[in-house]
Parts: C-alpha cells; sequence; structure tokens
C-alpha cells in the first residue's frame, strides 16, 4: 500500500491546495481556500483563532474531509487517500504522544506500523513471529537517529508522563521525522511551551528546516512565529486566505486592512482621512499637501515606527496629547490620544536615546504633534482593500506655482 | 504527661482526633465483628458454640475438623472454581463487546447512535430480575438450563460498562487518535493499542465491579442451575446452609470463611480499583 | 438520456469518499455484538414479558390465552401481593435513612482524621465486597434467639432475648441490620467522593467568618454542599433496597407467617417455583415501574448536580 521509499530520494514535495470548502452544519468554516506551496517551502498559515487554519491543515493530512476542493501532493490528486498513505507527518499542539509508550516507542511507532506485519506488532507474541529481526534492528536505528538530531537520546525509556513540555514537543518532533514524510504538517506547535522556550525552539524549527529541506506548513496564531520562521506567510481570515506572500513584503505591502492590523506589533495606526473631489487628501480634518487616486473617505495606516514627534520637517501631521509612556528597554513605546479616527489612540516606537533628548529639549509636552512621511503612509478604502499610495506634494494643475505656494505656506 | 501531650499533638493527635478515632474504631469493631465471629467459630468445636456462655477466643482450637467437615460434606473447591469460571467468562465477554461499542459511540458519528445511546440509558436501569423469566423459558426451550452458559447469558451485555468507557473514551485526546491515523493504524488497532491501555484505571475497576457482582449474585443461579456440581459460591453456601446445618455451626462458619476469602482477599490487594469504581458508579 | 446520464456521473463524483472519512460500516462493527446482545437478552425479553403478563400463560403449557387485565386485577385484590409491597417499603424505609446517615457519619469523620483513613475505609468497605450469603448466615447466627452473641449482649444488658427470624415484627428489622451492615460502606465511599469536591476555601472563608465550632461548621458547609451529593446515595440506595431477594431467599423465605415476603421473592416464587408466568410477569411490570420512576427521579437529581 505505501511503497518504500527509495534510497535518496529527496522528502520534500509541492503541495497544491485548490478551493477547500470545508461547513460545519450551517457555518462555513473553510470558503473555498487555494495556496499552491513549493517543494521545500516553509509556509506558515497564521490568523486568528477561529479562522478555519487548523482546520485545512487535517483537511490536508486526510484527518477530517473536505466538501468541496481538492488536495494535490506533488502533483497527485490525494484526495481518496487515508492519512496514512498521504506520506505526510503532522505535529499537533497537544503533541499527541501516546502516553502508555515510552518515548522509543512512539517514535517507532510510524515505522513498526509500516514495515513489521500486524500479527509481528502483537505485544509479547509479536516478537516470537519470524523473520522481523532485520527489519526491527533498521527500526530501532532509525529511532536512535533521528533521537540524536533532536537531542533526546537520554529519554528514550521514558514515559510522556515523565517529562517537561520543551522535551514532549522534541518526542513530538522525531516522531514526524522518523519515517522521512514528503510533507511536514506543524499545528500550533510551540504554542504549549513558555516564553523563553518558545524562542529557542524558534530558532531550533528554522534549523530543522535547512537541514532536512522538506516542506513544512505551519499552522499559527503568532505572528511572531509566522514572520522569524516562514519563507512564506499566507494569512487566513474568516475562512479565506487574504495574503500569501513573503514575511517582508507582508508587513511592507499588506493588501487588507485586516493584514495590516494582524501583522505587526503594536498595532499599526489606522487614521480617518478624506479626500475631496479634486483628490486632495485631508487627516483628522487638516488638510495635507498630498492626493489620493479615490475620493471620499478612505483610512490610513501608519506604523508604529514610521511616526515620530514632528520637528517640523513631518509631511503628514497629527495633532495629539502624549497619554503614556511604556520603556520597552531599548525602544519606548509612546501613547497618544487624538480626535483622527475611531479609536482615537495612536502609538510611536522610539528608541530611548531619542526619547531622552525629546526630554531633555522639551519638546515632549502634554499636546504634541505627530509627524511621519507621507511615503510611509498605507491607504486602505473603506471596504479594507488597500489603495495606491499618497502622491505628488502637488496636484498636476498646480504643478506651475506649486513651489511658490509652498514658499507661502513654510 | 504534659510532654507526652505535646507528642500526641505533635503526631496530630489533638483531643478531637483522639475522640473520632475512638468513635471509628468503635464502628470499626461494629461492622468487621461479624467477620470476627465467622472466623472464630470457624475454629470452635461444636459444644461451646452452642454454650451461652461468651468467650472472645476459642477454649479448645477445633479449626480442622470443622473445615474438614465442610469440604466433606460440600464440594466447596468446586463451587469457588465454578464462580471463577463464570466471573471470568462473564468479563472476559463483556469486555470485548462493550469495549467496541463504547468507542463507537464516544468518537464516531453514525446513524442511530443517539438511538443506541438511550437504549444504553433505559437499559442501565433494568435490574437483571426484569428480563429473567422470558430468559429462562428461552433457555427451557433450547435446553441450555443448567450449563455454565446459561449461568452467563444475562451478563454478556454490560450496559454499565458501556456507559462507563464511553466517558472514558470520550474524554480521549483526538489528536492522538489522528496522529495514530497518520502513523498508519487502523481503526481496530487505534481502540486495542492505543485508546484501551490508557482506559485501564477505568477498565481494572470495572471488572473488580464486575468480579464483585457475578462471584456474590444469588438470584441468577438459583434459577438456572440445578446440578449442585454447576453451583458458584452464593448457591452453594445457600445448599450447605439448607442441609442439616443445626449441628455443625462450626462447618457452616468455615464454609462461609472459605467462600469470602476470595473476593476479600481480592479487595485487599485491589482496593483503590473497588473505590474508584464505587465512585464511577456515582459518576454514572 | 444524455442529461440523466452526466447528472449520475456528477452524483457519483461529489459522492466519491474521501481518504478522511471514517467508513459507517467501521462504527457499525463496533456497536453489532452489543446490539445484538442488547435485543437478544433485554430487549426482545422485556417484550415478551410485557407481552406475557396479559396472558395466562404457566411454563409447559400447550397454549394459552390473552387476558387483558386480569393479572393485574388479581394482583389488586391479592392480599399477599400488597404485602410483598408493602414489606419491601418497610425495609427501603428502614434500610435508606440508616445506610445513608451512618455512611455520612462515617465519611464525614473519616474525612476529619490526619491519620489511618485508609484503614478506616478498608474495614467499612469491607462488608460491601464480601458474599453477601455467607455473610447472611453469619448475620443468622450472630441474631441467633439462643446462642447468637447479640443475644448474648442483650440478655447482658438486661434485656429480654429476642427471637429476630422468628417474630414476624422483628423480621424486617433483622433483614434491615444486615442491609445496613452491607451498604454503610458502599455509600461511604459516595460520601467521601462528595467532600473531597468541596473546596477547602470553604472552609477557611467560614473559619474567617467565625465558624470554628466543628458541628456548625459541618451544618453550616458541608451538609449544604453535600446535597446533591446526598439525593443521589437516597436514590441509589433505594434502588438498591427495593432490589432485596438475597437475604430472604436464604434466611427467611418470606416466612414467619409472610412477615418478610418481598416483591422480588414473591416474583421469584410466582415465576419459578409455582411457574404461573402470566402473573409473574405482571408482577415484574410493576417492579419495573417503580425502578423506572426511581431511575428517573435519579437521572433529574443527576442532572441538577452538573448544574449545582
Amino acid at each position: 500500500m505505501v511503497r518504500p521509499k527509495p534510497a535518496g530520494q529527496s522528502m520534500t514535495a509541492t503541495v497544491s491546495i485548490s478551493s477547500i470548502e470545508k461547513n460545519f452544519g450551517a457555518t462555513k468554516t473553510l470558503k473555498g481556500v487555494s495556496v499552491d506551496i513549493a517543494a521545500g517551502e516553509f509556509l506558515t498559515l497564521v490568523g486568528p483563532s477561529g479562522c478555519g487554519k487548523s482546520t485545512l491543515l487535517r483537511i490536508l493530512a486526510g484527518l477530517i474531509p473536505q466538501d468541496g476542493g481538492s488536495i494535490h501532493i506533488d502533483g497527485a490528486p490525494v484526495d481518496h487517500l487515508p492519512p496514512r498513505a498521504r506520506d505526510v507527518s503532522m505535529v499537533f499542539q497537544s503533541y499527541a504522544l501516546y502516553p502508555h509508550m515510552s518515548v522509543r516507542e512512539n517514535i517507532a511507532t510510524p515505522l513498526k506500523v509500516r514495515r513489521l506485519s500486524s500479527a509481528a506488532r502483537w505485544p509479547v507474541v509479536g516478537r516470537m513471529m519470524p523473520g522481523q529481526a532485520v527489519a526491527r534492528a533498521a527500526i530501532a536505528e532509525a529511532v536512535n537517529q533521528v533521537a540524536g538530531q533532536v537531542e533526546i537520546e537520554a529519554l528514550l525509556d521514558r514515559r510522556p508522563a515523565q517529562l517537561s513540555g520543551g522535551q514532549r514537543q522534541r518526542v513530538a518532533l522525531a516522531r514526524a521525522m522518523v519515517r522521512q514524510p514528503r510533507v511536514f504538517l506543524m499545528d500550533e506547535p510551540l504554542s504549549n511551551l513558555d516564553a523563553r522556550l518558545r524562542v529557542h525552539m524558534r530558532g531550533e524549527l528554522s534549523e530543522l528546516h535547512r537541514r532536512l529541506g522538506a516542506t513544512f506548513i505551519y499552522v499559527t496564531h503568532d505572528q511572531v512565529e509566522a514572520m522569524t520562521m516562514s519563507s512564506r506567510v499566507a494569512l487566513m481570515m474568516d475562512g479565506e486566505i487574504i495574503q500569501v506572500a513573503t514575511p517582508s513584503e507582508i508587513y511592507a505591502n499588506p493588501v487588507d486592512v485586516r493584514v495590516a492590523r494582524f501583522i505587526g506589533s503594536p498595532e499599526i495606526n489606522l487614521l480617518d482621512a478624506r479626500a475631496d473631489q479634486h483628490g486632495h487628501v485631508s487627516i483628522a480634518g487638516r488638510t495635507t499637501a498630498f492626493r489620493s487616486d479615490t475620493v471620499g473617505p478612505f483610512t490610513i495606516g501608519l506604523r508604529p515606527e514610521v511616526l515620530a514627534i514632528d520637528d517640523g520637517s513631518s509631511e503628514i501631521v497629527i495633532d495629539s496629547r502624549l497619554q503614556r509612556i511604556e520603556r520597552l528597554g531599548h525602544d519606548v513605546l509612546l501613547h497618544m490620544r487624538h480626535d483622527a479616527g475611531s479609536k482615537k489612540s495612536m502609538t510611536l516606537r522610539v528608541s530611548a536615546a531619542e526619547l531622552d533628548a525629546l526630554q531633555a529639549n522639551g519638546r515632549l509636552n502634554e499636546n504634541v504633534a505627530v509627524g511621519a512621511r507621507a511615503g510611509s503612509a498605507l491607504l486602505f478604502g473603506a471596504d479594507g482593500k488597500r489603495l495606491p499610495g499618497l502622491h505628488g506634494a502637488a496636484p498636476p494643475e498646480l504643478v506651475a506655482y506649486g513651489l511658490g505656494l509652498r514658499a507661502v505656506g513654510a | 504527661m504534659s510532654r507526652a501531650g505535646s507528642f500526641l499533638s505533635r503526631a496530630g493527635l489533638t483531643p478531637g482526633q483522639l475522640t473520632m478515632h475512638a468513635v471509628l474504631l468503635a464502628c470499626a469493631f461494629a461492622m468487621l465483628f461479624p467477620f470476627y465471629w465467622m472466623v472464630l467459630t470457624a475454629f470452635r468445636p461444636s459444644p461451646e458454640v452452642f454454650s451461652a456462655t461468651f468467650h472472645w477466643l476459642p477454649q479448645t482450637f477445633a479449626g480442622i475438623d470443622n473445615f474438614r467437615e465442610a469440604f466433606a460434606k460440600a464440594p466447596l473447591l468446586r463451587f469457588m472454581t465454578n464462580g471463577m469460571v463464570i466471573c471470568a467468562g462473564i468479563l472476559a465477554v463483556q469486555l470485548s463487546t462493550a469495549i467496541p461499542c463504547a468507542y463507537a459511540l464516544a468518537k464516531y458519528e453514525f446513524r442511530g447512535r443517539n438511538l443506541l445511546f438511550a437504549l444504553v440509558l433505559f437499559a442501565l436501569c433494568v435490574p437483571v430480575q426484569v428480563p429473567a423469566l422470558p430468559l429462562y423459558m428461552g433457555l427451557a426451550f433450547t435446553g441450555t438450563l443448567d450449563s455454565y452458559f446459561s449461568l452467563m447469558l444475562p451478563f454478556f451485555l454490560s450496559v454499565f460498562a458501556i456507559f462507563l468507557f464511553r466517558q472514558v473514551f470520550r474524554s480521549f485526546p483526538d489528536d492522538i487518535i489522528h496522529a495514530a491515523r497518520l502513523d498508519g493504524m487502523g481503526e481496530l488497532e487505534i481502540l486495542w493499542r492505543v485508546v484501551v491501555p490508557s482506559a485501564s484505571p477505568a477498565i481494572a475497576a470495572f471488572a473488580v465491579f464486575s468480579i464483585t457482582a457475578h462471584w456474590n449474585d444469588l438470584y441468577w443461579p438459583l434459577i438456572v442451575v440445578t446440578s449442585p456440581e454447576l453451583a458458584p459460591p452464593p448457591l452453594g453456601m445457600m445448599y450447605f446452609s439448607d442441609s442439616d446445618l443445626g449441628s455443625s455451626f462450626g462447618a457452616l462458619m468455615a464454609a462461609a470463611t472459605l467462600l469470602t476469602a476470595p473476593l476479600v482477599v481480592l479487595f485487599l490487594c485491589a482496593q483503590r480499583h473497588f473505590v474508584q469504581g464505587v465512585t464511577m458508579t456515582g459518576v454514572k | 438520456m444524455a442529461m440523466v446520464l452526466s447528472s449520475g456521473a456528477s452524483r457519483a463524483v461529489s459522492r466519491r469518499r474521501l481518504g478522511a472519512e471514517i467508513a459507517p460500516a467501521v462504527a457499525y462493527w463496533f456497536a453489532t455484538p452489543s446490539v445484538i446482545l442488547l435485543v437478544g437478552t433485554l430487549l426482545l425479553p422485556i417484550a415478551v414479558m410485557v407481552t406475557m403478563s396479559f396472558t395466562d400463560y404457566e411454563l409447559g403449557a400447550l397454549d394459552y390465552s390473552f387476558l387483558g387485565f386480569d393479572n393485574y386485577a388479581t394482583l389488586w385484590k391479592d392480599k399477599a401481593f400488597w404485602r410483598a409491597l408493602f414489606n419491601t417499603i418497610y425495609y427501603v424505609a428502614l434500610v435508606v435513612p440508616a445506610s445513608v446517615v451512618i455512611g455520612l457519619l462515617l465519611a464525614v469523620m473519616v474525612n476529619g482524621l490526619k491519620h489511618g483513613r485508609k484503614l478506616y475505609q478498608i474495614a467499612f468497605f469491607l462488608p460491601v465486597t464480601s458474599t453477601l450469603i455467607a455473610m447472611a448466615t453469619v448475620w443468622k447466627y450472630l441474631l441467633h434467639g439462643t446462642i447468637g452473641p447479640v443475644n448474648h449482649l442483650l440478655t447482658a444488658i438486661g434485656l429480654p432475648a429476642m427471637e429476630f427470624f422468628g417474630n414476624p415484627s422483628l423480621v424486617m428489622p433483622a433483614l434491615a441490620i444486615i442491609g445496613v451492615w452491607s451498604l454503610a460502606g458502599f455509600n461511604m465511599v459516595l460520601f467521601t467522593a462528595g467532600l473531597t469536591a468541596i473546596p477547602q476555601e470553604l472552609y477557611e472563608a467560614s473559619a474567617v467568618d467565625g465558624i470554628d465550632n466543628p458541628i456548625e461548621r459541618f451544618f453550616t458547609v458541608t451538609l449544604p454542599m453535600l446535597g446533591p451529593t446526598t439525593m443521589f446515595v437516597v436514590i441509589t440506595t433505594s434502588i438498591t433496597a427495593f432490589k432485596v431477594f438475597d437475604t430472604v431467599a436464604v434466611l427467611t423465605r418470606g416466612g414467619p407467617q409472610g412477615a418478610s415476603d418481598v416483591l422480588l421473592y414473591v416474583n421469584y416464587l410466582e415465576g419459578f417455583q409455582y411457574m404461573r408466568i402470566g402473573l409473574a410477569s405482571a408482577i415484574t411490570v410493576v417492579f419495573l415501574g417503580i425502578i423506572l420512576l426511581l431511575s428517573l427521579i435519579q437521572a433529574k437529581v443527576l442532572e441538577r448536580k452538573v448544574h449545582y
């Protein structure tokens, strides 16, 4: 049923997900999700809880059936295959280790099921079946090797209950690795670890991916995990993939305001803006010298780090009041209130040195103007879709005396 | 005196605690007195039994005689073997039918699941005395009365086991079942090699519960068994006490001691499971 | 024609089994052995039993006729049946309060101990596991009119000796003593489980509120918190007590003068000794009705316990 892999075959494959749909009763959990994953890629499905990312992963593994669409692995459809025949392995959020088996038996199980006859797998009597010595030796060898890779050789004879969270995590990884699947599926594998261990395991997982060269599909709600490990990030919301892009691209160029809000911490600042019929843009009722391609209300997004206390050189200026200073060590967050949005609060990220300089200059008053460069602004339409950026300090018909105007304005 | 008092209170033996111990010891004495009296009488000669004076210990030791008489009067070992065969047979069938059914109810979606579960809940309330008459007639018509099979038949299905194991299996993480499917195990293998081992405390608790119930059952054996060589311990005990008991209380108590001993030993060894079993009936 | 074909084909595609789906057959295979037993040893016999309660069938008879409710009417007029029902209820009324209160007190006292809890639990639970028939013969001896130690004790403190199993007014209390003895430990364990579920903070809060008398604490904290458990124990014990049979069958056989006839024993005699199947079935239906009623109350109590 499952072909033994020829030696040397690289354990990697493309995965193609096309228009997957899934309903649980009346709720549409997945609404036609499509994404293609290249061989050896580390793709992260990220999104808030309940967005359907774990469901998609389970459909990929063959653990739950989809209601529509299909999955191809290495170009071949796998929808009709049971989980065991799809040649994928999975690391679960709860690790899902077999509680009554030792670590060694846990890791060996996927190989035993595949390589030993069902009679030989019976407890006690199975060992007496003839002709399995070679297979058993090979399994033992593979278990030892993979245990070495994740550094759990010393734990092989323990039960899962005797292990710490991080150690269980490694056992789950080893069990997934031991049969050298074409695709690794990981369902929030780090979310049950404490903060320090999580940071450490992020590094280890990236390193593991680099070493194995396998295709990883990784589900998380933690955007930091998504940004730090993946080659590409697929952001899911409400049963749909909104954007698939590299981490830097998805941060710098979100296609939707929901993406902009989900990615980045602290969250992006969203301000109400409006363009008159000529395209002249005003933010919080204060006119700017910029134009947009749309007319009417829209939203302008400014990341905390592109904002600064205005020193007179900013292209966009927002009046606000300082509410609270939050020191994070090297960085400082300034929480401001303003009147230019439904949220009315705004966060700036500045370095501690800048803050000290501001305080020394006496420029950090209760009422301060916050400024940013126009090029750093992300524009989103009323429907949340991304708009082209602000442009042209002056409208075309004013070009002739634009300089003069500016001189007057200054 | 005060030093002794401080020592006692350091050991947690405050006056309140000591009072409770005194009361509980008195209760324990009352509860255990029948056992004491049973064993005591088993070692007493007949005249002592019938004397009107009360003694804490046998004045003359007649243990061997009483037990020899008990063995001579009735096949006590045979009764106990019957008890073991019946309990083992019932338990084996109960486990091998109830476990898959409970797993299906707990983890699969199928048409009729709710109906089946409702029937299990109904059956949970029905004591064996209710279907006893038709079962007896069925056995009589098929000529299978007075056999081990007839002794075991009404108990092959344990809806209590189905109910209990369903509760236990429901709390078994789906992720582990998923992991096993990905690892390549079939459904039957997942059940017996992954799910059942982790339910072993519940299975042990049910096992002692089942063994106790059927070792001690009198009603059904009384109905279907007519040959003394098939009698389980309670029925054997009844035969024994019916035969000319007046003369030999000592032998009767010796027989009672022997027939009670296996379960008392089982209880003392698997005491934790007994308590768990009771608590689980409370949970149901 | 072509349209029909294509629609059939598309349905075939949409019905195509996905690998992730567990075939429903697996679930049915798993449930089948139990379903066969459930139907064969329980549902079918109950249906037959209910049907026979409307007939005059007697075991070995070649034919029988339907009587409608005649059997029930016979029971209604039968003094022996009412006496058995009354005796059973009397037994329940004696056993339930005593075994519940003793179980509760034992549980509370054992739970309050610092040392030796396990030993006491073993001692009190031992009667539950021991073979009741064997112990019943011991009890018969203990309560024996002339040589029983209980009577030794009674005469020692100046009371008259009592013939427990020979006196019609003493036989049910004597059986009840055995019943309480064999059930109190069971109830104790149930109460212990209920006690361990009471949060320690409640006791600390009551101590802060100034309740330091253990008896006052028992009535203000422990007992109210054990309310649902107590209801459950009362009904479970009622059901068990209602099924009293073993001690009657081995010790009194309904005697003396029918003073210890209980429902199940009468049922046993009618069905398996006198072979009057129709009448015995009618008694069984009444018995089942009472048990189901108690079970229904139990289910309601449990439902409330979940919300508690």
